[in-house]
């Protein structure tokens, strides 16, 4: 761990269980992501000192912020985080200039100003100085908010969803706006979100928060193919999620078979399961190949299914499909394709399809009870 | 028009506004913000004066204070003096009887900013002296002036416990309230009529500014 990294340590048993690890380094932006309730803003929260939980590690920059263990406790005001709350938690009687130099308490009086005004012009608020935060729009709100955090030269930037507040037209323009001033930025930053499309677009890793507990960190795109568990896939959004069982493991063509519904699938080798271990899979849409109608090649031979088209979705430039495949293995798996490929084939609803799952694609974790296989 | 009566009248208001704007703000800001044990009890206790009869209040204020036994006895052993029947007796009462119309608006102006404006602050480096002088107190302002202005012009009009502990001494005790009653009793007419009217005035005057003031300076959260 670097010394300008943030370590985050947090156990508790109490209403608001915690199961927290986490590192974030410096300039790195770790996205916290998790479904309502899973504590997130509790992390968060604590690590500003708003919040104590029962047994707590944190380390900013190499100064202890709160250390259960030799009872030290740093307040929030003694901390330097910048945090944009989820709705700005501006301050109503005061002008942007105003908002911002509050948070301006390391410079001599006469310098806060002209710092004020430099970090307007950095968000794009330059002309706004004298407004009140109610003349102001959503975005624009949110821009006044980041000044505020990065006026205080935080040591750690903590963003409690701050796009949830703003329409999706100002939160694509403000999720470029972060992705350029994040690069000027030096100290971890930390954003909360239970948007997965956000994380993976903005963070550098994801820590994927259950009930309080850290399940999974990694590379956003890693963790959404590689995840460690049938839960970490449910709440990464994984549609084709399955149970099977290890037929074998072929070491000289480095596969692993397993059976699928009566069927035989070929996997990437993956050992550490054994023979006859049920196991639960994955598969994302993104790999698994559409049979070209009419143009069989030789990647359709790679675990063929064939099947009929239930439901047919167009959205962004891509077709969402769900395909009933045929018996005896009558189960639902949802694809998506490119639009242009989708109309080049005559897809719609009803109409049969053949299609491939990658070896390389089909992932495979420990077994526990899926609620229900689509 | 006994202006006797009405300067003895506005010193007593403003007597009371003096102590009664600190203890408000505190017990305002603390019942907003602090969950604890005996909440319920003390918001019920607090709020007594409210519901209860003046003479009923002034009844057990004057016993409390009588030299004879308790708390008066006290006060008279160890400080050699009394609550009976004086001016420092009649702030004492009149402070109690309008903790609720002081500590009540505060309250809801305090609860009525959100937690996070309060936490923002903190997050800028502040420390919570600076938050309560610099965030609080100017977001919770129109319901302090409201509750000051409200126990002002409550103060001037009170009768029963002003009655029951002051009693009528021209000069000591001897309000603009008790002054009206004590010309009607003496069919002064036309003294009870000038009296009776300045007050409604006066109480007009101040509860429009109370709701000029509260919708001036009335800051929309975002």
């Amino acid at each position: 761990m670097s010394d300008l990294a943030i370590h985050i340590n947090l156990h508790q048993k109490n209403s608001i269980p915690l199961d927290v690890e986490l590192d974030c380094q410096a300039g790195e932006l770790l996205a916290l992501v998790g479904p309502s309730g899973s504590g997130k803003t509790t992390v968060l929260r604590s690590i500003a000192g708003l919040y104590q939980p029962q047994n707590a590690n944190i380390i900013c920059q190499g100064e202890v912020w709160q250390d259960s263990a030799q009872s030290i406790f740093l307040a929030t005001h003694q901390r330097h985080v910048g945090l944009v709350f989820q709705n700005y938690a501006l301050f109503p009687h005061m002008t942007v200039q105003e908002n911002i130099q509050q948070a301006i308490t390391h410079l001599p009086k006469q310098q806060r100003q002209p710092e004020a005004l430099k970090l307007l012009k950095k968000v794009h608020l330059d002309g706004l100085e004298q407004q009140y935060p109610t003349k102001l729009s959503g975005g624009q709100q949110q821009r006044v908010a980041v000044a505020r955090a990065l006026a205080r030269q935080p040591k750690v930037l903590l963003l409690d969803e701050p796009f949830s507040a703003v329409d999706q037209v100002t939160r694509r323009k403000l999720y470029r706006e972060l992705l350029v001033l994040r690069q000027s930025l030096a100290m971890p930053m930390i954003l909360v979100t239970h948007d997965l499309e956000e994380s993976s677009l903005l963070a550098d890793r994801i820590a994927l928060l259950h009930k309080g507990e850290i399940l999974q960190t990694g590379i956003p795109e890693f963790v959404a193919a590689h995840p460690n568990s049938a839960t970490v896939a449910r709440l990464m959004d994984q549609q084709n999620l399955f149970t099977a069982e290890i037929l074998a493991h072929d070491k000289k063509t480095n596969k692993t078979h397993i059976r699928w519904r009566g069927m035989i699938l070929e996997a990437n080798y993956q050992p550490r399961y054994k023979v006859n271990e049920r196991v639960c899979w994955i598969i994302q849409p993104a790999n698994i190949l559409l049979h070209r109608r009419g143009r069989p090649s030789n990647g359709d031979r790679e675990n063929p299914l064939y099947g009929q088209i239930t439901e047919y979705m167009e959205s962004n430039g891509l077709a969402n499909i769900l395909v009933q495949i045929d018996q005896p293995i009558n189960i639902h798996i949802a694809i998506n394709i490119a639009l242009h490929v989708a109309k080049r084939n005559a897809l719609g609803r009803y109409e049969k399809i053949g299609i491939s799952l990658l070896a390389e694609g089909i992932h495979l974790m420990p077994y526990q009870t899926l609620r229900r296989e689509i | 028009m006994d202006w006797q009566a009405l300067t003895l009248s506005i010193k007593l208001s403003l007597v009371t506004l003096i102590f009664l704007l600190p203890i408000g703000i505190f017990f305002g800001r603390w019942l907003a913000y602090r969950q604890f044990f005996g909440k319920s009890l003390l918001q019920t206790i607090l709020a007594l004066p409210l519901v209860l009869p003046p003479t009923v209040l002034g009844y057990y204020l004057l016993v409390a204070f009588s030299p004879n036994q308790g708390f008066g006895l006290w006060l008279a052993n160890t400080f050699g003096t009394t609550l009976v029947f004086n001016f420092q007796g009649l702030v004492l009462a009149s402070i109690i009887f309008n903790l609720p119309f002081a500590i009540q608006p505060m309250l809801r102006a305090f609860a009525a900013i959100p937690r996070e404006i309060r936490e923002a602050a903190a997050c800028c480096g502040m420390p919570p002296a600076q938050v309560l002088w610099k965030i609080e107190l100017p977001l919770a302002w129109p319901g302090i002036i409201s509750a000051m202005v409200m126990c002002f012009a409550h103060t001037l009009g009170e009768f029963g416990i002003v009655l029951m502990v002051g009693g009528n001494i021209p000069a000591e005790t001897q309000t603009i309230a008790i002054s009206i009653y004590d010309r009607v009793q003496a069919f002064d007419d036309q003294s009870a009529a000038i009296m009776s009217f300045s007050l409604l005035l006066f109480s007009m005057i101040t509860i429009s500014f109370t709701y000029w003031l509260s919708e001036r300076h009335q800051h929309p959260y975002v």
